[in-house]
């Protein structure tokens, strides 16, 4: 556990050479699709959604969706090139360090990422007047939990491929579908059935379930224990595909 | 078969032959994989038409045209869709993938020391990015007449305008390329290209935006792209239109002769 | 006079720094010309102009009778140029590097195909010719460098730095192809700092430093101006050699004091052992050795690191 946190520190120090650029953008975003979305599709969604004005229903989903685009940027070309070109995973594996320190420093890295985005998109739609409920805050706990159910699995994936072709194949062909069908710009009832299913199975329309009870403080119920449970298994079987896969690349 | 016809079709002297011979180097590279990155390139505008056009245009109804027509939510935002995706499609390949082969690759280094010049790089690049953009587009336009959303007569008038519009973000790409330093300020351009995704009045009317924004944001170019797009998808076509091309002329020629100075200034000193 | 290569009071400035500051140099036909000197000295730079990738500040240059700001891609067209780093195309496969680069200079892709596997012959990568560029070793990577340089038939070649990091079994294997390439009537144009290198390969060479031209010949005109036939290097058990310059003074042309060793320059080395022995001094360890270029370069360009 302590081994893990240096492999944080590592991260994080890295980190201050490049965090001026990304959180131009953690926060630019996030204003940008507020004003684009929100403000301006929302103007012309007269009657809102589910008794709500859209953009009060958009914001809780646009949350989770940001903390699922921070896992994904974390969790895919910076584990590639820390294998395959920048190697260094193989320089951590030379110092005394288990393989869970290795992924679990670098995991807690991208929840650092991920909480820094959400709160950054928290903060932009509190300015916007739309957050509503003493809830809200707990849309932050939501995002690390969905956060954790996509980087897990993203870095196995990243781990097992060898160019980055693959990952542009995984951006294109999972992430941006999962984005734009999981429930965050319109009801996933309104899918066709097979598409529905589809969305249930994959974690962000969970989280964006559950980020907007939080954010409307609305009572989760049953369905949001479930919606927790499942985003736990995403976390855990990612958890042990990914330590898998770094145990047999680092043979440690 | 692009291998074979490409060449021929500019195989004038001296420029063109040498430009061709780039945009060659980059069908030679296409392998397994990357195929597929290729290929699955034109998913991207169709799942934002399916989701905002459709899915989000089913809360939203019709939309009313600045002459007081109606048409469905889709209608409006499947030209402007094409429009972002000929720009997304030119600057990818002008801006990341550009700056990986001269920074990081350093492939134009080698290059240089062939007849090639700097300028001939760059349209080499650039028609590689059209040959992408044109298949792209092409499958685009075939969904959308098969959804119903413009005529095929329409949409055969909207290819060479989706053309023009990859040239003239693919010159502005490359220029911005050359000015770029890092990796970093990747995220500054990601930045810009999603704000001018967003108010282009590519999701809601231009006229919903106060009046200052609505000065600001008529005068980018991709405004002018969806302007242009949305015209010939929708009609009417007027001096509006002739207007847009005009705009996008231009910026094809400055950017070119801007990047191929400033290549020039790099790669030659 | 055939003089491919034509410079006169060649300048090349970045800004304030000049890197290039004035040379005179002529690269006749057929011949291996050299550029020998410390990292900074300009040789690369220089290599740079006469490749045609960067512009002349001041002075003229001549290369195969054309002006390069005027007729680059013609003068391109007839280089061959192997730079100092590899600059292979990651992308594409060994055999592709060299089919590729020959359709820069519109080179027909038949015979683009065929001077290619010719190519991937003479340096010996035939089997390797569908493999990717990252696998290989250095030793293969420089080697299809120089091929490429090859592909389009040039009448001189530039290689800056063509064995930098290399082991010695594939300098010998590129110097050897080097070689065979003079013989076949092509102009070398190299740059190194192994004087190993120089004396194996070139007819002529040049020495800079500090941008300018030191001294100029071939390597055994060179060692013979600069330097005496033989060196006799004395070490002394003592902490320190310094004190027993005084007791050699006298003996040789000239003598250098370093850290661990004393170097005489003598034209005979064994009498100047026996006179070190006459006077007693009683070395831990002498060796007597042939001057070499190493001695010139280093008596021109100093001991101490540039950078």
């Amino acid at each position: 556990m302590v081994a893990g946190a240096y492999v944080l520190e590592y991260h994080l120090v890295n980190y201050r050479r490049t965090w001026r650029s990304s959180a131009l953008s953690t926060l630019v975003l996030p204003l940008l699709t507020m004003l684009g979305f929100g403000l301006g599709v929302g103007a012309y969604v007269s009657g809102g959604v589910e008794g709500v004005p859209y953009l009060d229903w958009i914001v809780p989903g646009l949350i989770a969706s940001t903390a699922v685009q921070a896992a994904f940027g974390e969790a895919t070309w910076p584990v590639l090139s820390y294998f395959e070109w920048l190697k260094v995973y193989f320089a951590q594996a030379a110092a005394p360090l288990r393989v869970g320190d290795i992924l679990g420093g670098h995991l807690a890295f991208m929840l650092f990422r991920v909480l820094t985005s959400a709160a950054a998109f928290l903060g932009v739609a509190a300015l916007f007047g739309a957050v509503h409920s003493w809830w809200a805050p707990m849309t932050l706990v939501v995002s690390l939990v969905v956060g954790l159910a996509v980087a897990a699995p993203t870095v196995a994936y990243s781990a097992s491929v060898s160019s980055d072709s693959y990952l542009a194949i995984l951006m294109r062909f999972a992430v941006l579908p999962m984005s734009l069908f999981s429930g965050v710009f319109f009801p996933v009832e309104s899918l066709p059935v097979v598409l529905r299913w589809v969305a249930y199975a994959l974690p962000l329309w969970h989280g964006v379930e559950l980020s907007r009870d939080a954010m409307l403080g609305l009572a989760p119920g049953w369905l949001g224990l479930l919606h927790v449970v499942y985003l736990l298994a995403w976390c855990a079987a990612g958890w042990l595909l990914a330590h898998r896969l770094f145990r047999r690349r680092l043979a440690v | 078969m692009v291998t074979l016809v490409l060449p021929r079709l500019v195989s004038f002297e001296g420029s063109g032959r040498r430009a061709a011979s780039v945009t060659e180097r980059n069908i030679n590279t296409l392998r397994s994989m990357y195929w597929v990155v290729l290929v699955s390139g034109f998913l991207e505008p169709v799942l934002y038409l399916f989701s905002i056009g459709v899915g989000v245009g089913g809360l939203i109804g019709d939309i009313a045209l600045p002459d007081g027509r109606l048409v469905g939510y889709a209608e409006f935002v499947a030209p402007a869709m094409l429009a972002a995706s000929a720009m997304t499609g030119a600057l990818s390949e002008t801006t990341f993938n550009f700056f990986g082969k001269m920074k990081f690759m350093r492939l134009y280094e080698g290059i240089l020391a062939t007849p090639v010049r700097p300028i001939e790089i760059a349209l080499g690049e650039l028609a590689w990015a059209m040959v992408r953009g044109v298949l792209y587009s092409s499958a685009f336009l075939v969904i959308m007449v098969a959804m119903g959303l413009t005529t095929p007569g329409r949409a055969l008038a909207m290819l060479p305008a989706a053309v023009l519009i990859g040239f003239a973000f693919g010159a502005l790409g490359m220029t911005i390329s050359t000015l770029i330093r890092s990796w970093q300020e990747f995220d500054l351009i990601f930045s810009g290209q999603f704000a001018l995704f967003l108010f282009s009045g590519t999701f809601v009317p231009a006229t919903a935006y106060p009046q200052w924004l609505r000065w600001v944001i008529e005068v980018t170019p991709l405004y002018r792209s969806v302007d242009l797009a949305r015209a010939l998808s929708l009609g009417p076509v007027g001096w509006t239109q002739a207007l847009d091309v005009l705009y996008l002329v231009a910026l094809l020629g400055l950017g070119l002769t801007v990047a191929g100075r400033r290549m020039t200034g790099m790669l030659c000193k | 006079m055939d003089s491919l290569i034509h410079a006169r009071g060649l300048v090349k400035r970045f800004g304030d720094f000049t890197a290039v500051a004035g040379i005179d140099v002529d690269v006749r036909r057929g011949e291996a010309f050299g550029f020998l000197g410390p990292n900074g000295a300009g040789k690369s730079s220089t290599m740079r102009m006469i490749g045609c990738v960067s512009p002349p500040t001041d002075g003229v240059l001549q290369i195969l009778g054309m002006d390069p700001r005027r007729d680059g891609p013609k003068i391109r067209a007839k280089l061959g140029v192997c730079p100092q780093l590899d600059n292979l195309d990651i992308e594409l496969t060994v055999r592709e590097n060299l089919s590729t680069y020959a359709r820069f200079f519109g080179i027909p892709r038949k015979v683009a195909r065929q001077r290619a596997a010719e190519l991937l012959d003479f340096v010996q990568l035939s089997e390797r010719g569908d493999s990717k560029v990252e696998p290989l070793s250095g030793g293969m990577k420089r080697r299809l460098t120089i091929a490429r340089a090859l592909v389009n038939e040039p009448e001189i070649v530039l290689l800056d730095e063509p064995t930098t990091g290399l082991d010695p079994q594939a300098r010998h294997l590129v110097w050897e192809r080097l070689f065979r390439l003079k013989q076949q009537g092509v102009t070398l144009v190299l740059t190194t700092h192994y004087m190993d290198e120089a004396e194996q390969l070139c007819d002529r060479l040049v020495v800079m430093d500090g941008g300018r031209i030191v001294a100029e010949g071939s390597p055994r005109a060179l060692i013979e101006q600069y330097s005496t036939r033989e060196v006799v290097e004395l070490r002394f058990a003592a902490e320190s050699q310094e004190p027993y310059s005084e007791k050699l003074a006298g003996l040789g042309e000239r003598l250098e004091v370093l850290p661990d060793r004393i170097l005489l320059y003598v034209f005979d080395g064994d009498a100047a052992v026996a006179e070190v022995q006459r006077r007693s001094l009683a070395p831990a360890s002498v060796l007597v050795r042939r001057s070499s270029l190493e001695d010139v370069f280093l008596h021109l360009t100093g001991r101490t690191l540039v950078d």
